[in-house]
């Protein structure tokens, strides 16, 4: 194994090589039919796994819930993630 | 509210389903923009985003130790002004312990010496990375892994170090403080900080889902209800000038916050009630 | 060349100027504050342009230094003692982080009990920092190694800290007469900084200062390894361009009558001055002596040493440190180098305890019949 010199990294926002979504139990399904488009559910995620337009990146997100428990019309469940 | 589209933290990172701390980042960053420099005191923060040779960092990033951060970005600071670089944001984030008890010091100098920085203190009111140790910002009656309840104990013996208070002390012309739940508020802090010539101070309020025991979908509710209850104050200091930012419109009695958390769980009337008068008088000082 | 007369740590500080760096974060302590007076000074006069931080201790200095390193800049600090003790946690950072940060230090004691006086334990119990350590003998030897330093750790091969020490007291306080180059020589000698790998930029964002496991930590401290056992060739080669610029000649040790000796003094710093003239005194006695300064403590010249005593048989290491119990740090770097020879330790001078001739002829002697292997001179030893 050889480091870079003094271990700097040059890949910045190379984390995304760890799917994270594998840590879920519980996934959010989000419902484009009642979402009134507040925004909570994109600002609060704190992976930034819900995108602009409301679709939910699930290669990263980790079930944690804040987006459904944020929703103030209950567009986002979360279901048991097999 | 617009908020800026561009994101600077990566996902990937490793920090705990529900952290506040990610998105005490995230949204910075969203804020500062690309333009930045990020320093980091040791801490969650920090191991939760660079596992080598992986980094969630998409600006320039570098961490030293666990006090030093405020010395670091002195010299982050500096040497860009030597490379006619000043219109960089330089942004140092230190948890409560790095910033309050042990980069207290290191702090104080580079707010002392007027450098053009940030520091945002995350507070999440223990030593998470090393396993939920109390510090100086650990409330009264939280119980921690060394301020833990038992018998003859209800937990954290001493109020709350008032870093921002300290910070003001300094003289410095931006201090405020600000809590992940309320994003407008922070961002706009953030903008005030980074516009503002010379060191700005910002101390939010980051719940930690881990530390403090409470399910991960709670995070930003429990936020709410730190400020809703009076608990967790949002004001600013401009110029020496002290503005609350937000005021509850009725506010909610604290003992609502503390069963939310296991860390207060233990806490009986009497201490609820020292709890409420604590933060009667200081929401009565503050004018909330 | 201007020569002047002057004292050590003004000596530095003119290599400093020379040197420009970017950004100086210095926090003072006896003996070597006047380093950060005089720096201060040339910032005032507007003889050098650089960000000069008045830190508010040695831990925010070195952090700083670290943190406008990394920034790719040239960087300077200096130090001494207590203030260089407060460095030791973030000594290894800046080593690890490769940071090529040029530091004088100004040896004096460690408390307690607290003594301001000279001797050289602060930079030694620092020699496992990563970070090349150079012992200078005078002011002279202090500027042109300050000097170097800066080409040496800035190298893309080594990219090592560089500590310069000098005897607190004895060297920084002492007016000698001291060659101050022309800035055009050093410019040529030491072109400005151009960082070879990744530093914190916008427009290109690395991150520094990273966490790892035990699947790479043991590989980036090798790094460290590789570089300071490289970096013996970048010394010798700066030295050699040195020579060529400014006339004076400089290497990793300095012997002084060791091909025919019997007993070799070896030592670092001041001391080898006067053990040189007491050479010449002992030899007209008919003693078979000589002196071997170490120069560069960090990387230790393990094959100019052995080539240099291969004639001697018996080594008398004379230091002003001591890990207790186990005689002093060059002591047992020559015993792990150096083979077939008999080496006996002197702890000598600590906390500026006099060093006279007679210190210097009572090491001879118990080299010449030896009674143990640790001696303290100068002091009732308890048997
Ligand atoms: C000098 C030093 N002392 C102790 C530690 C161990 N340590 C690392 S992180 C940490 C606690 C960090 O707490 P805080 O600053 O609140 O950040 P958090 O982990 O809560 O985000 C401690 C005690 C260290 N790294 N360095
Ligand atoms: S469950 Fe958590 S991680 Fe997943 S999208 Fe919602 S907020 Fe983001
Ligand atoms: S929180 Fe609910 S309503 Fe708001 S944007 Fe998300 S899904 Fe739509
Ligand atoms: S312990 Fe708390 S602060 Fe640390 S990663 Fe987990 S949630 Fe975030
Ligand atoms: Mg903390």
């Amino acid at each position: 194994m050889t480091t870079s010199v003094g271990c700097t990294i040059d890949k910045p926002g190379s984390t995304r090589v760890n799917k994270t979504g594998s840590w879920r139990t519980f996934k959010p399904i989000l419902n484009k039919d009642k979402c009134v488009e507040c925004d909570n559910c994109y600002i609060f995620c704190p992976e930034g796994s819900i995108n602009q337009e409301y679709g939910i990146d699930y290669d990263f997100c980790k079930g944690c819930g804040i987006c459904s428990n944020e929703c103030p019309v209950n567009a986002i469940e979360m279901e048991i993630d097999n | 509210m617009d908020f800026p589209k561009e994101e600077f933290l990566a996902p990937g990172h490793r920090g705990c389903a529900g952290c506040g701390a990610a998105l005490v980042v995230r949204l910075a960053l969203k804020q500062s923009g690309k333009n930045t420099v990020v320093i980091a005191a040791t801490g969650c923060l920090e191991v939760m985003t660079t596992p080598y040779p992986e980094t969630a960092w998409e600006v320039p990033f570098i961490h030293v130790a666990f006090e030093n951060a405020g010395a670091v970005a002195s010299g982050v600071e500096r040497a860009l002004k030597a490379q006619g670089k000043e219109d960089v944001n330089v942004i140092a984030f230190g948890g409560d312990g790095g910033s309050v008890d042990i980069g207290l010091q290191s702090i104080s100098g580079a707010m002392e010496r007027g450098h053009n920085l940030t520091y945002i203190c995350y507070d999440n009111e223990a030593y998470m990375n090393t396993g939920i140790q109390r510090s100086g910002a650990t409330p009264w009656g939280a119980s921690t892994t060394t301020s833990p309840s038992g018998s003859v104990s209800y937990g954290e013996d001493k109020p709350k170090k008032n870093m921002p208070m300290i910070m003001a002390a300094h003289g410095i012309p931006y201090i405020a403080t600000a809590s992940i739940s309320y994003p407008e508020d922070f961002m706009q802090k953030v903008k005030k900080a980074t516009e503002t010539k010379g060191p700005a101070y910002i101390h939010i309020n980051q719940p930690c889902t881990t530390g403090w025991g409470f399910e991960p979908a709670k995070t930003i509710e429990i936020g709410r209800l730190g400020v809703e209850t009076g608990f967790w104050p949002l004001y600013e200091i401009e110029n020496g000038e002290f503005r609350v930012t937000y005021r509850p419109t009725e506010r909610k009695p604290v003992v609502e916050y503390l069963k939310s958390q296991k860390r207060f769980k233990h806490l009986g009337e009497d201490e609820v009630e020292k709890i409420q008068e604590y933060v009667d008088n200081q929401c009565e000082e503050l004018g909330i | 060349m201007t020569k002047k007369v002057m004292t050590a740590t003004a000596a530095i500080s003119n290599a400093v100027r020379l040197a420009k760096p970017d950004v100086i974060p210095v926090y003072p302590i006896t003996p070597m504050t006047k380093v950060a007076e005089y720096i201060a000074d040339y910032v005032a006069n507007g003889e050098l342009d650089t960000e000069y931080i008045r830190v508010e201790s040695e831990h925010s200095a070195m952090s700083a230094a670290i943190g406008a390193s990394s920034t790719g800049v040239r960087t300077y600090t200096a130090t001494s003692s207590q203030g260089l003790m407060y460095m030791h946690e973030v000594l290894f950072a800046a080593a690890g982080m490769r940071a090529p940060i040029v530091m004088g230090d100004a040896n004096r004691s460690i408390s307690s009990p607290l003594c301001i006086m000279n001797d050289q334990q602060d930079s030694i119990t620092q020699r496992d920092a990563g970070w090349m350590q150079f012992y200078a003998k005078d002011g002279q030897e202090a500027l042109d190694l300050t000097l170097t330093s800066f080409k040496v750790a800035e190298n893309e091969n080594v990219l090592l800290p560089a500590m310069v020490c000098i005897d607190g007291f004895i060297i920084t306080h002492t007016n000698e007469i001291v060659d101050v180059p022309e800035q055009e020589d050093v410019d040529r000698f030491l072109p400005p900084y151009v960082p070879k790998y990744s530093y914190l930029d916008p427009e290109k964002p690395v991150t520094v200062g990273s966490m790892t496991d035990s699947k790479y930590y043991m590989d980036a401290r090798y790094g460290v390894e590789v570089a300071m056992n490289k970096s013996v060739k970048v010394i010798e080669d700066a030295f050699k361009e040195f020579k060529d610029i400014f006339g004076r000649e400089h290497d990793l040790i300095e012997t002084y009558k060791c091909e025919d000796a019997d007993i070799i003094f070896i030592g670092l710093g001041s001391v080898c001055s006067t053990v040189k003239v007491l050479v010449d005194e002992m030899r007209e006695k008919g003693e078979k002596v000589g002196m071997l300064r170490v120069v560069s403590y960090r990387p230790f010249p393990s094959e100019k040493i052995n080539e240099a005593v291969k004639n001697a048989s018996k080594l008398a290491v004379i230091e002003k440190d001591i890990s207790f119990g186990m005689g002093g740090a060059l002591y047992q770097d020559l015993k792990t180098t150096v083979e077939g020879k008999e080496i006996i330790d002197f702890v000598i001078g600590l906390g500026g305890r006099d060093i006279t001739p007679s210190t210097i002829y009572e090491v001879l002697e118990r080299t010449k019949n030896p009674s143990k292997i640790i001696n303290w001179i100068g002091i009732e030893e308890d048997d």
